[in-house]
């Protein structure tokens, strides 16, 4: 008897069981095969825009990935750093080899977790409860509460051309019966598809013919311990490639032979629409020229070359044309054929924020059954459902991040309020407040819910704490400390190109100005600060009019999500309710106004009704 | 909802009698404590009381008083209403009495917002108020789609779209910022487009404030200090016009006084008696009522005494509605000139004594209002106060957008303000956020793994 089973060992399932352990539940991970623990089936890269930012906030929490991508780096640079802090992210390369074996060791050190490898067939379930799990062999463990992050492996089916194959990104069985399970206990199952592009033989590639791509010459980590374990000299480079009108050509000859276009004639799987396959590109941009593709290294430890922007699913006679059109690849040796692969999600309408199903209680799903795409968006959900499971074990209320507090909160509430059509990838612009959703800023958010939760240590929350208060110190004292306009100081100012002073000034009006840096306000501040609270102080000072402006949106959003709904809510005793909107509330269920606003289909009018129909039926005061 | 509320529920015109309606839970309190007559806190839900409204022992008006309490009233709270004798000086009075004894001014539309939550009126009712409702809600589709004209509205979604194109390329900047050959949309890009969009805005924007005039006249304040002859200008120009008592709903805050026509255009003028000062409380709010009433005035008509030096508040106004459409007029020509007229651009001399000035004062307003060109346009344009406003603010966030290019500001804040213009020119079309956004981002580029 386990108090938590995850079943899954992918980035959602990895961050699930090491959270419930890690709090103190004793957890039970299954996994098909231990060898694809936290396995990356995909591109060999972590982080990225908006998605790096999710690695920092669930380090802020207390998960795992941005301490185990730190040990798996081959390079790393930060993006949009010409941009403002709002949009800056972080994206690794990270080893394909290290990245599951450092996980792995992480996993198997952690106290109260024990990992099994079996496929799971069915839940036990009695009165709409989740009891555990039966395995493949009929076998049943019991638990208080199971989570499932079963990835792609849920009737898994890898197309080639005309061909289609049951199993899983790497040949294994997918699990064929707990989707039907699922859809007899009352969930709407989704068919989605994904595709991944060829893996190329190193000593195969001419890189004379390509554009070298390096990683920052400066040190980053994702996680809040600024734990180094790569040497900036020793990052492994990139290399940028572009289409040829050759490989166009190609492609549009043999369109019909892709599983997409044709070759399959029982495709029900939606595709990303963030993540085309070549053929997809070359038909709905006809007048590009030209596509960019990278050559990413996958590994230290063997020579695969993962070509990023080639995914197909032609058949693998025309794949040899179209990478053998490609400049640098003409005798390239493809030792892994792209393949798209078809697979069963459920509605994560039927979820609610806590991750937890609305059908079967103590039963949460997270990562790529939900209908998200990418490692950081399943981790992430991991983790959250992580936390509530030992949340409800404990009897307290579920941790449900909201979206002007971090990404997490984005993409769960995207997930559960407005459904999926295609497989959701988290980008900056799906969050209204990012300005307030920072890289910089992900402990600021969010550390404390992970040290109340019970995963971030004393030592590390003092840490915080310190931060937290030299922020507010250096804030307070550039507000309270002028400099008058001396020669000197106008000279001093002048060497920094910045324009003299007529009045004196406070430091903080000072720093306002577009060319002062604070760190050129060293010699006028007494003390020394840390380079990541200079940051915050910098950041809040600088662009503190936008971030008023976002606050105050975002406030407007909080007092609506504030308003609840109470569960009970009888949407069908509310008259004149449109019908449309009256049939998606009844399956969302929201549980404030402002998640029931933000349901495509429900209007302003019917928001309306339903405020007035809780007041008086929950709320009549005693008149 | 826990405040007491107080507002004139009567449009008012000269002479007619005037009603002003409290609700909320200290309603009849607040009433009793201004009222000579039975004690209010006593008498039967639903009568109809006489006696005296009181300042201190000064009698103010002869009043009847309804009483209603919980929950068989308009709003379901306690409400009194208060007939006055009306007139414009004496009914204010009450309601500053009101105020200052702990009711505060309701916001316009807000009885009925009361009536709507506390499950008084059905929604066939309260539609026409949905928009007072809140801010979000406030975005009533249907509502805003009815006050918009088809063309206009095709105006605004192609400027929405030009902007949109713009976001969503700043937007694929950021999201691939790997992808080289996707064009990077800089401050200067923007700075381009910005001055087009700005020029279509206010293309659209003097169309429609001259649409809303033909449709409801022109909102007009006189403003001055005390004496300088506010009123007996007012009384002219309606003696002359023959001033039709209004029967026009303002909201509950602004007290129209009458009608005037000139040559076919409307004027609404509005009273400002309320300004008037008689303690620091009042001059508080009387002052903040006055800048209400200019940033919502499509003419002021600001009286100076000839005889008169300027006064300091007198300074801050003149300040205040130098970039309004405004009329300065030096009353008492007839007497000793003290005031400094070289500070002046442009003004009216009048003296009512020797009935001189008011024709150049009227052929003044129709110029500014280039009321014949305005006749000949077709009107398809906005003309609802709320979509005017929205148009502003759209403008206003334009200003922002221009202010952070200038602070050289990176591209994703300024982003934020360019946003906001999309955003609030779709309140106007009744078009909310949605993901039309990420839809635009993904038909525009070619992006993938």
């Amino acid at each position: 008897m386990y108090e938590v089973i995850v079943v899954g060992g992918g980035h959602a399932g990895c961050e699930a069981s090491l959270a419930t352990a890690r709090i103190g539940h004793k957890t039970l991970l299954i996994t098909g095969n231990i060898k694809n623990i936290a396995d990356m089936p995909c591109n060999p890269s972590i982080g990225g825009s908006a998605k790096g930012i999710v690695v920092r906030e669930i380090d802020a929490l207390g998960g795992e990935m941005g301490r185990n991508a730190d040990k798996s780096l081959l390079q790393i640079k930060m993006l949009n750093s010409a941009k403002g802090p709002a949009v800056r992210a972080l994206r690794a390369q990270a080893d394909k080899i290290t990245y599951p074996k450092e996980m792995l060791k992480t996993l198997e050190n952690t106290d109260n977790l024990e990992i099994k490898e079996a496929l799971v067939e069915d839940l036990i379930i009695e009165d709409s409860k989740v009891k555990g799990v039966t395995l493949e062999n009929g076998e049943k463990i019991f638990s208080n509460i199971v989570i499932l992050t079963t990835g792609t492996y849920l009737k898994a089916d890898i197309l080639v051309g005309d061909t289609r194959r049951r199993e899983g990104p790497h040949g294994e069985k997918p699990s064929n019966h707990l989707s039907d399970k699922l859809k007899e206990y009352g969930f709407n199952i989704i068919r989605l598809k994904t595709g991944t592009p060829q893996r190329i033989e190193k000593s195969s590639i001419d890189f004379s013919k390509t554009k070298l791509e390096l990683g920052d010459d400066r040190y980053w980590t994702f996680s809040f311990d600024n734990e180094v374990h790569y040497k900036i000299e020793e990052q492994v480079p990139c290399h940028l490639i572009y289409t040829q009108p050759e490989t166009h050509k190609i492609i549009q000859e043999n369109l019909n032979k892709s599983s997409m276009y044709g070759g399959l004639s029982d495709i029900k799987g939606v595709g990303p629409r963030y993540c085309p396959s070549i053929e997809d590109k070359i038909v709905r941009f006809k007048d590009k020229e030209r596509h960019q593709l990278f050559l990413e290294p996958e590994s230290l430890y063997y020579d695969d070359i993962y070509i990023q922007g080639f995914s197909t699913s032609m058949p693998k006679d025309i794949q040899e044309k179209m990478v053998h059109s490609l400049p640098g690849l003409e005798n390239a040796i493809i030792n892994k054929y792209a393949y798209a692969i078809e697979y069963d999600a459920i509605d994560a309408k039927q979820l609610k924020q806590s991750l937890e199903t609305k059908i079967i209680e103590n039963l949460f799903t997270a990562g790529q059954i939900n209908g998200t795409s990418g490692y950081e968006e399943a981790a992430c959900q991991g983790l959250i459902a992580g936390i509530n499971a030992s949340l409800k074990l404990e009897g307290k209320e579920p941790l449900i991040l909201k979206r002007n507090e971090a990404y997490i909160g984005v993409l769960i509430d995207d997930l559960v309020t407005k459904g999926i059509i295609d497989p959701y990838r988290l980008l900056t612009s799906r969050a209204e407040y990012r300005l307030l959703l920072r890289h910089d800023n992900a402990d600021m958010r969010l550390r404390k819910y992970g040290y109340d939760v019970g995963l971030i240590s004393e030592e590390k929350y003092k840490k915080f704490l310190n931060k937290k208060a030299s922020v507010i110190m250096l804030t307070d004292y550039l507000n309270t400390h002028k400099i008058t306009p001396t020669k000197e100081i106008n000279e001093y100012l002048k060497t920094l190109n910045i324009s003299e002073l007529k009045d004196s000034i406070t430091l903080y009006n000072l720093l306002k100005r577009s060319e002062v840096k604070i760190d050129d306000l060293d010699r006028f501040i007494d003390g020394k600060y840390e380079s990541d609270v200079k940051e915050q102080v910098e950041i809040n000072i600088k662009y503190e009019g936008y971030i008023k402006k976002e606050i105050e949106e975002a406030n407007k959003m909080v007092d609506l999500d504030n308003k609840k709904i109470p569960d009970d809510i009888d949407y069908d005793k509310i008259h004149n309710l449109a019908s449309e909107a009256k049939q998606k509330l009844k399956q969302i269920r929201p549980t404030s106004i402002g998640q029931a606003l933000r349901i495509s289909g429900v209007n302003p009018t019917d928001i309306s009704l339903i405020m007035v129909y809780i007041k008086k039926e929950y709320f009549y005061e005693s008149k | 909802m826990d405040d007491t509320i107080a507002a004139i529920s009567t449009a008012l015109g000269v002479g007619a009698i005037s009603i002003i309606r409290v609700s909320g839970k200290d309603a009849i309190k607040i009433v009793n404590k201004i009222f000579k007559g039975k004690n209010l806190n006593e008498v039967d839900s639903h009568t109809i009381n006489y006696g005296h409204i009181v300042d201190n022992n000064e009698i103010i008006d002869e009043v009847l008083v309804s009483v209603m309490r919980s929950p068989k009233t308009f709003t379901c709270e306690d409400v009194v209403e208060i007939n006055t004798h009306g007139g414009i000086a004496i009914t204010n009075k009450v309601l500053e009495l009101l105020l200052l004894n702990g009711s505060r001014l309701a916001l316009p539309g807000e009885f009925t917002k009361r009536a709507f939550l506390n499950g008084r009126i059905d929604l066939i009712e309260a539609e026409g108020v949905m928009d007072l409702i809140n801010s979000k809600t406030e975005k009533s589709r249907k509502l805003a789609i009815n006050q918009v004209n088809g063309e206009v509205s095709k105006l605004i979604k192609n400027l929405r779209q030009d902007i949109i194109e713009i976001l969503a390329n700043i937007e694929v900047n950021i999201d691939y910022p790997e992808y080289e050959d996707i064009e990077e949309v800089t401050n200067q890009k923007i700075l381009n487009s910005v001055s087009d969009i700005e020029i279509k805005i206010k293309n659209i924007l003097s169309k429609s404030i001259d649409g809303k005039i033909i449709k409801e006249g022109i909102k007009t304040i006189i403003i001055g200090s005390p004496n300088v002859g506010k009123s007996s200008i007012l009384n002219r120009l309606i003696n002359e016009e023959k001033a039709i008592v209004t029967d026009i709903a303002g909201t509950t805050r602004d007290i129209v006084e009458g009608n005037i026509t000139i040559d076919g255009i409307i004027l609404n003028i509005i009273d400002t008696a309320g300004i008037r000062k008689t303690d620091n409380y009042v001059e508080s709010l009387g002052v903040k009522k006055s800048l209400e009433l200019i940033d919502e005035a499509d003419l002021i008509l600001y009286v100076l005494n000839n005889n008169e030096e300027l006064s300091k508040e007198e300074k801050y106004i003149l300040n205040k509605i130098k970039n309004k459409n405004h009329i300065i007029i030096i009353n008492k020509t007839d007497l000793d000139n003290r005031l400094d007229l070289n500070i002046f651009n442009d003004y009216v001399k009048l003296s009512i004594k020797n009935d001189t000035g008011i024709d150049e004062l009227k052929n003044k307003i129709k110029d500014m209002f280039n009321l014949e060109k305005i006749e000949k346009e077709d009107f398809t344009y906005l003309s609802s106060a709320r979509s005017i406003s929205l148009l502003k603010k759209s403008l206003d966030s334009l200003e922002s957008v221009k202010e952070g290019i200038n602070k050289n500001m990176p591209v994703d804040m300024v982003e934020i303000d360019l946003k906001q213009v999309w955003n609030t020119l779709g309140e106007i079309i009744g078009e909310t956020y949605s993901d039309e956004l990420i839809d635009q981002l993904f038909s525009q580029f070619c992006l993938g793994k």
